[in-house]
């Protein structure tokens, strides 16, 4: 980043929350599936803090946040406790946020990115457990909102089934260099928890939120820069857009002779710019202390190294797989690695063609090509499609053949897509399969040259590149049934006689 | 171990209490008296020992991922003073404001 005369160099830091993929909430039986529930539905006597109610601990939170650790290159504590986080807001019913303050679960890891080329190592400060809020819904003061009682001004409406569910925050080190880089952090990040199926990571549908702290220092300059935090970033491109903002509107503020300020700001998506939230005179105080209702964790090192044997072969590792064993180019390697039912998707597809290295580049290009153009019209994930793995090796098997040309082969995997029939019954219906007869072929051969005595006399004087449409035209005659190797062997023999 | 006014009003802040000048006043006394008491604990060497967040001899204390019904939303807005439509309804209030 250069202004005028300094360089300036960009520091960011990041925070993400993701919810963890449980049945049941983090310290009570309710159902965490609440996506489609009516409001307050999965709430009970311990999530909307009655008195009395006492939380317990969710093993498979604990044991999917391990999990997540053990990914992040964590080291994963042997002794662990939950804290109070205190402050009063509408989503939090009981005035405290169960979460982990000193000793979290998870500390001291790094995740390995690239970004622009350049290959950078990010220190994961903490991974710890904790509690998603309630949601609230502010209700505008506008006239004739009948959400509002009468004369009480502004309205919050408040659902608490989201209040409880199992919650893992993520802290980078203040590694990250450039927006890009932020964007790459998080894109990795969301493909290893969705294959440890620890997360569905989703941000659209807020399972996976990310806060930034960024700040901008001279080139050279040792010490960081006044931070400044920015929230509400809901998806990869608001994170690049919305940091990019901040970093020029921070170089802007010091060309111009200020200072920044310690602030929180808020993403606006609709403007394309951050916005104050609240300054940070008044510091954050949640006076945390040791959570009293809950024991502490004494994390066995047997069981950690259990999750550790059973973690899945992780997306990086798998790209350089299938680079390696398949001869992939790296671009389809990361490609088909990223999400895991992908990956599976294609290892099945490249088995059931034969497992050698050109069946799995066919199925590669077929389906990072074709499939994924089809795959993206329909606006579906793999898990969707019709055709599975076995049938498309199916097809590609017909097209490598010579049972059908590669285009044919594009039409039935159209159709396959569409209605989930076996490539045979599509090629039949539709009279596909390619014409091999060289009999038949030569009758066309024929036709055509019979047709075009000009175009034949031009190319026996010398003009070869005639052979190119007469080709075109032997094709159209067979109705693109042809098969073109035999067509254009027979075609050559033909005009040399 | 005396209090200042300012943190006695910070405290308040965070308490989410209204105090009158005599409250104030009043509850800056008590509370020092309170470090105070505390401050006499400060004062004994725990450095060989190791620090505990808990004095009960429980830990591991955890439950398997499962669903148990919990209240009906009638149960759960029984108590409510102004439900909308299935929601706990109150007024606004800006985060941190």
């Amino acid at each position: 980043m250069a202004s005028g005369d300094i360089a300036y160099e960009t520091i960011i830091g990041l925070e993400v929350h993701a919810q963890l993929l449980t049945a049941s909430k983090m310290f009570c039986g309710c159902s965490a599936d609440y996506a489609a529930a009516p409001p307050n539905t999965h709430v009970c006597p311990v999530c909307m803090a009655l008195p009395g109610a006492l939380p317990v601990i969710n093993r498979l939170a604990v044991e999917k946040t391990i999990r997540a650790g053990l990914a992040l290159n964590c080291t994963i504590a042997g002794h662990t406790l939950f804290a109070r986080k205190n402050y009063h807001y509408a989503d939090l019913p009981k005035g405290y946020q169960i979460s982990q303050y000193e000793l979290p679960l998870c500390h001291s890891g790094w995740l390995d990115i690239e970004a622009e080329g350049a290959a950078r190592r990010v220190g994961i400060a903490r991974a710890h457990l904790e509690e998603d809020t309630g949601k609230l819904t502010h209700m505008g003061e506008a006239a004739g909102d009948t959400r509002l009682s009468a004369g009480r001004g502004a309205a919050t409406l408040v659902d608490l089934n989201r209040a409880g569910i199992p919650l893992l925050e993520i802290v980078t080190e203040p590694d990250l260099r450039s927006p890009e880089e932020a964007r790459a952090y998080l894109v990795k990040l969301q493909q290893i928890l969705r294959y440890l199926g620890v997360s569905s990571g989703d941000m659209e549908k807020g399972a996976m939120r990310c806060e930034a702290n960024v700040s901008i220092r001279p080139v050279g300059q040792t010490q960081f820069g006044t931070k400044v935090e920015v929230k509400n970033l809901n998806s990869f491109r608001s994170v690049k857009l919305a940091l990019e903002y901040e970093v020029a509107r921070q170089i802007a503020v010091l060309e111009a002779g200020g200072r920044v300020v310690q602030v929180t700001m808020g993403w606006d998506e609709e403007h394309g710019r951050t916005v104050v939230q609240r300054s940070k005179e008044s510091a954050d105080d949640y006076r945390y202390f040791p959570e009293p209702d809950l024991p502490p964790l004494e994390i066995n090192p047997a069981w950690v190294a259990e999750l550790r044997a059973a973690l899945p072969e992780l997306p990086d590792a798998r790209a350089a797989r299938f680079a390696a064993v398949y001869a992939l180019d790296e671009r389809d390697a990361a490609l088909l690695a990223g999400e895991r039912a992908t990956a599976d998707y294609f290892e099945a597809t490249a088995a059931a063609l034969g497992g050698t290295a050109p069946a799995a580049r066919t199925a590669a290009n077929w389906i990072t090509g074709e499939l994924f153009r089809l795959m993206k019209a329909a606006g579906v994930e793999i898990e969707q499609v019709q055709v599975g793995p076995a049938a498309l090796a199916d097809l590609l098997g017909r097209v490598e053949r010579g049972e059908i040309n590669a285009n044919s082969g594009k039409r039935v995997l159209g159709q396959m897509f569409e209605t989930g029939q076996p490539a045979g019954r599509i090629i039949d219906e539709l009279g596909l399969a390619q014409v091999s007869d060289a009999d038949a072929l030569a009758a066309a051969v024929d036709a055509v040259l019979a047709r075009y005595p000009d175009e034949v006399a031009k190319y026996r004087a010398g003009k070869e590149s005639v052979l190119g449409w007469l080709m075109g035209q032997v094709m159209r005659e067979t109705r693109g049934k042809g098969n073109p190797a035999l067509v254009r062997a027979l075609l050559a023999k033909a005009l040399e006689g | 171990m005396a209090l200042s006014l300012a943190e006695v009003e910070h405290i308040a802040e965070l308490a989410r209490l209204r105090l009158t000048e005599a409250e104030k006043a009043q509850f800056q006394e008590q509370l020092s008296a309170i470090l105070e008491h505390a401050a006499v604990l400060q004062s004994i060497d725990v450095s060989a020992i190791p620090p505990t967040a808990t004095v009960l001899p429980l830990h591991n204390v955890m439950r398997a991922d499962e669903v148990r019904p919990g209240l009906s939303q009638a149960a759960v807005l029984s108590n409510a003073p102004d439900p909308y439509d299935g929601f706990f309804r109150v007024k606004t209030i800006l985060e941190h404001e």
